[in-house]
């Protein structure tokens, strides 16, 4: 078709049009590339511009003689006293003659609603990830996957509602717990919450595992199981990493959950029955009455730059030690 | 990291609002009447300036929080028309208005509040007074035996700390003292009424209007007093002791539209808004 002698008059008259096509072609192409591009750079700018105006609430901390003697760092990480003569202790009790900012509590309550969740979201995810990847039938995938995606698609406010009503009371009548709104029910709703982004990013993980690492691990005798605990699990790793880092940063930010359930009383201690509050749910609770331009205020956007900060360093680590464990494993095969 | 910076954004919105809303109070143009002061108060001078507004076009009333005080400092230097205040104006603050206005204070009640104690329905006990109150939320009493009770331990939960009811608690039943750290706060009164009635060995408060699954303790203002169970009639005889006025406060007579305004939030009309609100209307004349 191309070339012939015969055929290059027609081409020729049909040049014009096809330049027109290519022409708008290119134009709609660049149309769309700068969209997407803008888009990006808008992401980019609107995540900057919230860091500066988070950044600029939370810098009177440092700087404002005002509220740094109400809510220095001193009085943010250290223990105060709660009276004059009083026993030093970590208390956050903004509203109060003498207020008392002690993030300690609260960070304590955040690591600890934190960690119950994880420790309870990510064996779970995991191995229904795996057992989604690598033994259901896939009519049961076709089912199972969007399922438990579906779960992520639930509000948060409706899963801390359900916990509030109703886990609470079941946990309660089992285990009768003093108080039904604790770090283990809060948790366990939390969970709900990190499931679906585990599985999700998981299950994507053991599914691009190359079929021929099952294929030569069945061909040398290998069990379907031993297949995939031994070899589809470790040559998964790293993107297991990234989603139990990705479940890690949606469960210490998650706030409406963690405000119904969790009693948002700010003690410090071990026991996992105990009330906790964190510090999304003192921000969600505290910043809507707030006076704008007092220390409380100027507190509460520390506390939210606190938790920027401490998601990006999670989300670093996880990125760092996940292209290590990447290399590591290429190195190997 | 994008669900933080999601629920900093939807926090800073509002504020954000918030700010824009406000604008330069104050306005002292005739057809504009500025009310400012109590948050507790705030929601109710909304709906009484919006449906003021339905009924009378062209008139515009303009209404913002900030606390009693601050609406009390707006009123001494001519900042507001209106002071909205959940508590009554102390005596200092009476002769500033005076020294910087040069007229008299004038005082209207304008609406009733009472705050009830929540238990959980199947909870036997028969009162409680207010002494007992403050030993429960401030954590000196955590067993149900010490106040008259069957034996176990007390489950406190509170309002949040942004909450005008908190802070009303705080000062009328704690005395200012602080609450205790076991108690569990949570975000509404619904939120409250909701954990109580799951929980018998609770104890919550809240306004009356919203105190249904659950049982509303009645409350001996001291050892001796009656027990007063609170409702429409104990309040507005103020009998029962967790009740209070809330108030409009002018600098000498309101004149003009703001006399007009105020006229019509103690009329019936104005006094059912109370109700739609969570407060109770004043008694009828």
């Amino acid at each position: 078709m191309r070339g012939s002698g015969v055929l290059s008059s027609p081409r020729e008259v049909s040049i014009a049009p096809s330049g027109e096509r290519r022409r708008t072609g290119a134009i709609a192409d660049r149309i769309a590339s700068a969209t997407i591009k803008s888009s990006a750079f808008l992401t980019i700018l609107s995540l900057i511009l919230i860091f500066i105006f988070i950044g600029k609430e939370a810098l009177p901390v440092f700087t404002s003689a005002e509220v740094r003697r109400e809510a220095g760092l001193s009085k943010l990480f250290l223990p105060q006293p709660a009276k004059a003569g009083a026993r030093a202790q970590f208390t956050w009790q903004p509203v109060s003659e003498i207020p008392k900012y002690s993030l300690v509590p609260l960070l304590a309550g955040t690591l600890k609603v934190t960690l119950i969740a994880v420790i309870l979201a990510i064996p779970v995810a995991v191995l229904a990830a795996l057992f989604t990847s690598e033994f259901a039938y896939p009519w049961f995938r076709e089912v199972i996957k969007p399922a438990i995606e579906l779960l992520a698609g639930i509000p948060s406010v409706v899963v801390g509602f359900f916990c509030l009503m109703v886990l609470a009371g079941w946990l309660q009548s089992i285990f009768g717990w003093t108080y039904r709104l604790n770090a283990i029910t809060a948790g366990i709703g939390l969970s709900l919450a990190v499931i679906p982004i585990v599985y999700t990013v998981a299950e994507d993980a053991f599914s691009a595992v190359p079929q021929a690492f099952r294929e030569g691990s069945i061909a040398m005798g290998a069990s379907s199981w031993q297949t995939a605990w031994r070899v589809v699990l470790p040559a998964a790793m790293p993107g297991v990493l990234a989603a139990c880092v990705l479940g890690f940063g949606r469960a210490i930010g998650e706030t409406m959950i963690v405000l119904m359930a969790s009693g948002n009383a700010a003690l410090l201690t071990f026991s996992p029955t105990d009330s906790i509050r964190t510090f999304s749910a003192t921000i969600a609770a505290e910043l809507g009455e707030v006076v704008v331009g007092s220390p409380h205020y100027h507190v509460l956007f520390f506390i939210g730059a606190f938790l920027f900060v401490i998601t990006f360093a999670t989300n670093l680590f996880g990125h760092w030690w996940v292209g290590r464990l990447q290399k590591k494993l290429q190195g190997e095969v | 990291m994008n669900r933080t910076l999601q629920t900093l954004a939807l926090g800073i919105i509002p504020l954000i609002m918030a700010g824009c809303a406000k604008g330069p109070g104050g306005e002292s143009a005739s057809n504009t009447i500025t009310v400012k002061g109590s948050d507790t108060m705030v929601i109710l001078g909304q709906r009484w300036a919006e449906t003021y507004m339905g009924a009378h076009p062209g008139i515009h009333v303009q209404v913002t929080g900030g606390g009693s005080g601050t609406g009390i400092a707006a009123l001494i230097n001519g900042g507001t028309d209106i002071c909205e205040a959940s508590r009554p104006m102390k005596n200092a603050e009476k002769e500033q208005v005076k020294a910087r206005r040069g007229k008299e204070v004038n005082e209207i009640p304008v609406a009733l509040d009472g705050v009830a104690v929540y238990v959980h329905h199947s909870n036997p006990i028969p009162f409680l007074t207010q002494a007992q109150l403050k030993d429960i939320f401030t954590g000196k009493v955590t067993n149900w035996n010490e106040v008259g009770g069957p034996a176990g331990k007390i489950v406190v939960y509170s309002r949040e700390n942004n909450s005008g009811t908190y802070v009303f608690f705080k000062e009328h039943v704690l005395a200012n003292e602080d609450y205790a750290r076991e108690v569990q706060t949570l975000p509404g009164t619904a939120a409250i009424v909701n954990a109580v009635s799951k929980d018998d060995a609770s104890i919550g408060y809240g306004g009356i209007a919203y105190a249904s699954g659950i049982r509303a303790v009645p409350v001996k203002k001291d050892a001796n007093a009656e027990a007063v169970q609170p409702s429409l009639e104990t309040v507005q005889n103020s009998r029962y002791p967790l009740s209070r006025s809330l108030y409009f406060y002018t600098a000498g007579e309101p004149s003009g539209e703001a006399r007009s305004f105020i006229a019509w939030v103690l009329s019936s009309e104005g006094q059912k808004i109370c109700e739609a609100v969570g407060y109770y209307p004043l008694r009828a004349k």
